[in-house]
């Protein structure tokens, strides 16, 4: 199960998060052609490696929020806020070294459970 | 090839069975091929099997990164069904059904298939009002399918619960689908495409492509260079980094779709059952054991494994349909990674580069379509065009908006 670390609420089970697919696709301009068109609403890069990707807290904060998680060891190697610009993180390595503080948190204790 | 009957197996008995042979070759790499298959799995052995068979080439290898039968092949749960809504998708999957029905005699090798029905539960008013849209459809592509009333269920599997947290009220079965060994269909097309004389290479790696002038020359694997001008992707969940290596990118999502089994039990369960509200389909297979499956993991993923929640609403579900299972303990859990499409449609046919085709695009529901993808890549190969059942299949159907969702209309996920 993953535990994701919402940089709102700290890190929380899974099952408390709805996915939302890759993060940072630009939305070509009006004037794009179909294939271009096309390609922003369905092709995907779907990495074997680091992906960034978006999250919900749905049963939580109700905030979106992205995460760079490697798809073969599922590890979490980043969390920042939307609009936020991703880190650089080395896409070859397999269990890339955690950048993150996975500090246990609880509701009320004022602490973040986000990157520090 | 040694071929397997009654015959032969009392003989081989007779002389302690020390003269059985290996079921295909173990060839060296060639320079090059006419055909090369990437991908040793169903669909890929499948489309080597029909282009020796039906098309005669002889000259053609299927490269395996790891060993036949160790992937999507080997890992899901043998449901074989063509119980689909749109015409275009009905037509491909009874094509596919139809060449199961005679697949164990066309590989001299029992794949077991075993048509028990696959009944297709409503929990609700709307739900059976769906369904019998879904049954008049299917019937409508002259595909079998029979709505069922509540007693009806009850008559053929006389385990499942009617009344749980969500009664059923109804469903549809269509009685030719089932289910077949899936070692089996894997290991019989392999069999028979080596005894057609392809070369098939486990622990051949593709890792690039030869490509010239917008078309394909040959690959580069672990095993050295192989030169071919026509060579079909057919690698499932590796899709997408596969065709990266071609400079293609796909619309395909990779997640991992688990499945589990428990300790074997004597035959209780005799039709396959599915329920898209609770989210779980469940059968027992010839072993005896409880074979179920349920929603993907939804999140992009290589790891083929499944985590803790996915497993854990499958197994709630199963037992709200059958609380019986309840003591029974889960021998097995595993996870296959499915390479999901917009549409959950297939994405089969021509690429942009000349000479290079692709098979993919399967998600959650391959397995019933190995002969079918097989026959029509076959074709699609030596044609250079798409097989007539495929042609709204191709990668071009997302720009035109010629979408065909089936992911509404074909039960769990898919």
């Amino acid at each position: 199960m993953l535990r994701i670390p919402c940089p709102y609420c700290g890190v929380r089970d899974e099952p408390e998060f709805t996915f939302g697919g890759p993060s940072h696709v630009t939305r070509p301009a009006f004037a794009a052609t179909d294939a271009e068109w096309a390609d922003y609403l369905f092709n995907r890069d779907n990495p074997k490696g680091i992906h960034y990707e978006r999250w919900g807290h749905a049963y939580g904060c109700g905030r979106w929020f992205n995460v760079a998680r490697h798809t073969v060891t599922h590890e979490i190697v980043a969390a920042y806020r939307m609009g936020e610009q991703p880190p650089v993180i080395d896409q070859g390595q397999r269990g890339a070294t955690p950048t993150l503080d996975f500090a246990e948190d609880r509701e009320g204790t004022g602490k973040r459970g986000a990157p520090v | 090839m040694q071929r397997y009957s009654f015959f032969n197996l009392a003989r081989q008995a007779l002389h302690g069975n020390a003269g059985w042979q290996p079921a295909w070759r173990e060839p060296d790499v060639k320079a090059g091929y006419d055909v090369v298959v990437i991908g040793g799995g169903g669909h890929g052995l499948a489309t080597a099997y029909y282009l020796a068979r039906n098309h005669g080439v002889r000259n053609i290898a299927v490269l395996e990164k790891g060993w036949i039968g160790g992937g999507n092949s080997g890992r899901n749960t043998q449901v074989i069904r063509s119980n689909y809504f749109y015409p275009v998708s009905s037509a491909f999957y009874d094509h596919s059904l139809k060449l199961y029905e005679g697949l164990s005699r066309e590989l001299n090798f029992n794949v077991m298939l075993s048509q028990r029905g696959l009944i297709a539960l409503a929990h609700s008013e709307h739900e059976l009002e769906m369904n019998r849209r879904w049954a008049n459809a299917i019937r409508m592509n002259r595909v079998d399918a029979e709505i069922l009333t509540p007693t009806q269920i009850k008559q053929r599997v006389p385990i499942i619960n009617l009344q749980g947290r969500f009664p059923i009220v109804g469903g549809f079965i269509q009685p030719r689908a089932g289910i077949a060994r899936h070692d089996a269909v894997v290991w019989g097309y392999a069999r028979g495409a080596g005894a057609l004389g392809v070369d098939i290479l486990q622990g051949c790696e593709v890792l690039g492509f030869d490509l010239a002038e917008g078309r394909v020359r040959g690959v580069k694997t672990s095993r050295g260079r192989i030169a071919a001008d026509r060579v079909v992707m057919s690698v499932a969940g590796h899709s997408s980094v596969l065709a990266r290596r071609a400079g293609l990118r796909l619309p395909i999502t990779t997640m991992a779709l688990q499945a589990m089994v428990t300790e074997p039990l004597k035959p209780v369960l005799n039709a396959v059952v599915i329920s898209a509200a609770v989210h779980a389909y469940v059968s027992q297979s010839d072993r005896g054991e409880i074979v179920m499956g349920g929603g993907a993991d939804v999140y992009n993923s290589y790891a083929q494994r499944g985590a803790l929640p996915v497993m854990q609403a499958t197994v709630g579900a199963v037992l709200e349909l059958f609380p019986t299972f309840s003591r029974l303990r889960l021998m097995r859990q595993w996870a296959g990674m499915v390479d999901v499409t917009p549409d959950t449609t297939p994405l089969m046919g021509l690429t942009p580069i000349d000479g290079l085709y692709i098979n993919c695009g399967w998600g959650t529901g391959g397995y019933k379509a190995i002969p079918a993808g097989g026959d029509t890549m076959a074709y699609t190969v030596m044609h250079n065009r798409p097989h007539p059942l495929i042609e709204r299949f191709g990668l071009d159907r997302f720009a035109r908006g010629a979408l065909i969702d089936e992911g509404a209309a074909a039960g769990v996920a898919h």
